[in-house]
């Protein structure tokens, strides 16, 4: 049942995301792209993982991909053309995308033994999945959760910087 | 897999859709009966006594409407639009407590679709996803008054949707879970129980929120008709229109229901000494006050000006729910034992309340200033 489940989400979530890569008008691209989050949510909620399944839904598609959205709209789709732009480039991308598949790949080869053994047992899904997520994040994890909002508080800054400088 | 608890998931299912539509079409009668003995009018009175038909009517009117697709609209969005928006606001009921377990034919049923333990998430997260259908509707009608409508309807929601979040979480904190019905049984029995008295700030943080997501007036700037038409929703009509229409008022339900759980004790009785299989009846009541409310503002209040809104939530609305969640937790942590000890609390939040209104009241007095200064100058 969990297999077929899985399978089913897996082939959703791939075919989500060619469209999103090769969808002609920018707006289906990113709609694509929230279909595919929605997808991966359903994933999380099959591993057991409410909580983080019902962030990525606000968050990434419930906040981040209207911001795209909205940014695809006000510029307007017709001067974000595919034209290449970044020829050159071609190559780069080709090693770095194979180096990005090669240690995905060595990831998945060394975590195969321990397919079936998932962490979220019977004891965590019985507690409030939230409160195991909280804890775990302000105790054990709460130095990489810092930097984390100390960078998206420089992205922030820069942002405004790049927006306002004339007025700086 | 079991049948009958399958069986049991969709008659609660068809249930609540049931109660929602007729909700809705109930209220858009509601609404104009009201709207119009404040303006001294009659209002409906023609389909059937004191024109309670006048639904049905219109729904048999829309049903029948030519539906018209812009030739240069995106069409599968243009018609996926008003779905997405009709789909989301169905989804959020299916979380919420509407009574307590009852006995029907022997067996024991909860009057409540899903008890999920990160329930309120689940509505903040669905209820997010409603702004696909305003933005892409604007968007794919290729017109400018609804792309205009759209935008400024996302900006809002965007804006808004920080300060709805973050009035819920003093509640969160105080009752400790995230799931719906747990957060009504920690405000049981009596009405002194109810987190509005704890949370006095994030209620009035919530409701004004609440009323700019689901675009109402004096928050309706995505449909203001002066400058945008109709906003969102210029180029649709017939069904399609009326189910943009039918999202809106069962948004206007979602928020009043979720207002009524996390705040006023969700389907309990005001007393202890009623009994519990009434719950329905006070949920229905209290939304039902809500509802009136929202009218009620319609009637009364002009619509806000763009940058007012923008001012008003980001500089106002945001500091205020900050602080209410950090004072929260201030006062959760100091008080002497954790649990019983509600004065506290309340007291905390009564000073939170105090500087609130000095802030509302320096915003307002320094934008009487600005305006008197304007005046002398010109």
């Amino acid at each position: 049942m969990s297999v077929l489940l899985f399978g089913i989400l897996a082939v959703l979530a791939l075919i989500t995301a060619a469209l999103m890569v090769t969808a002609r008008n920018l707006v289906h691209g990113v709609l694509m792209m929230v279909a595919n989050f929605a997808v991966i949510a359903v994933m999380y909620i099959t591993l057991n993982a409410p909580f983080v399944a019902v962030v990525q839904v606000a968050v990434y598609a419930g906040a981040i991909m209207v911001l795209f959205l909205f940014i695809v709209m006000l510029i307007g789709e017709q001067q974000l053309t595919f034209d290449e732009q970044l020829g050159g480039q071609r190559l780069y991308a080709a090693v770095l995308g194979l180096l990005l598949a090669g240690i995905l790949l060595i990831t998945l080869v060394s975590a195969a033994p321990y397919a079936g053994q998932s962490q979220l047992t019977e004891e965590f899904i019985g507690r409030q999945n939230v409160q195991l997520v909280g804890a775990q994040l302000y105790t054990e994890y709460l130095l990489p959760f810092e930097a984390a909002s100390v960078l998206l508080l420089i992205a922030m800054i820069g942002a405004v910087v790049l927006a306002k400088r004339r007025l700086l | 897999m079991r049948w009958d608890l399958l069986a049991e998931w969709i008659i609660k299912a068809i249930i609540i859709l049931v109660l929602l539509l007729t909700g809705f079409a109930y209220q858009t009668w509601l609404e104009r009966k009201v709207v119009s003995k404040m303006q001294y009018r009659i209002g409906p009175n023609r389909a059937g006594p004191f024109g309670l038909l006048l639904p049905l009517a219109d729904g048999i009117k829309l049903i029948f409407k030519e539906e018209l697709i812009p030739a240069m609209a995106d069409k599968v969005i243009f018609v996926a639009a008003p779905v997405v928006s009709m789909i989301v606001a169905l989804l959020v009921f299916a979380v919420i407590p509407i009574g307590p377990s009852i006995i029907v034919f022997g067996r024991e049923v909860t009057l409540q679709l899903a008890d999920i333990n990160v329930g309120l998430m689940y509505v903040l997260a669905v209820s997010s996803l409603g702004i696909y259908g305003i933005v892409l509707g604007g968007w794919a009608s290729n017109n400018k008054y609804a792309l205009l409508g759209g935008l400024r309807s996302s900006a809002q929601l965007i804006s808004y949707e920080l300060v709805l979040g973050l009035a819920l979480m003093g509640s969160v904190m105080l009752t400790g879970t995230l799931s719906l019905n747990q957060i009504v049984n920690a405000q049981a029995y009596d009405f002194w129980n109810w987190l509005v008295f704890l949370q006095p700030l994030g209620f009035l943080l919530y409701v004004i929120a609440a009323i700019a997501e689901v675009n109402r007036a004096p928050f309706d700037l995505p449909e203001a008709e002066q400058e945008l038409t109709a906003g969102y929703h210029t180029e649709y009509s017939g069904m399609k229109f009326a189910l943009f229409f039918m999202a809106e008022y069962i948004n206007m339900i979602n928020v009043s229901a979720i207002a009524v759980t996390m705040f006023l004790g969700g389907w309990r009785p005001p007393f202890g000494f009623i009994p519990e299989w009434t719950g329905p009846i006070w949920f229905f009541l209290k939304v039902l006050a809500f509802i009136l409310v929202f009218i009620w503002l319609r009637a009364t209040l002009p619509r806000l000006r763009y940058d007012q809104l923008m001012n008003f939530g980001w500089r106002t609305m945001l500091p205020l729910a900050i602080a209410n969640v950090v004072v929260t937790a201030i006062a959760m942590a100091l008080r002497p034992t954790p649990g019983a000890n509600t004065w506290f609390v309340v007291a905390v939040g009564s000073v939170i309340l105090i500087i609130a209104a000095l802030l509302f009241y320096r915003s307002w007095s320094s934008a009487s200033m600005r305006r008197r200064a304007a005046r002398q100058a010109s």
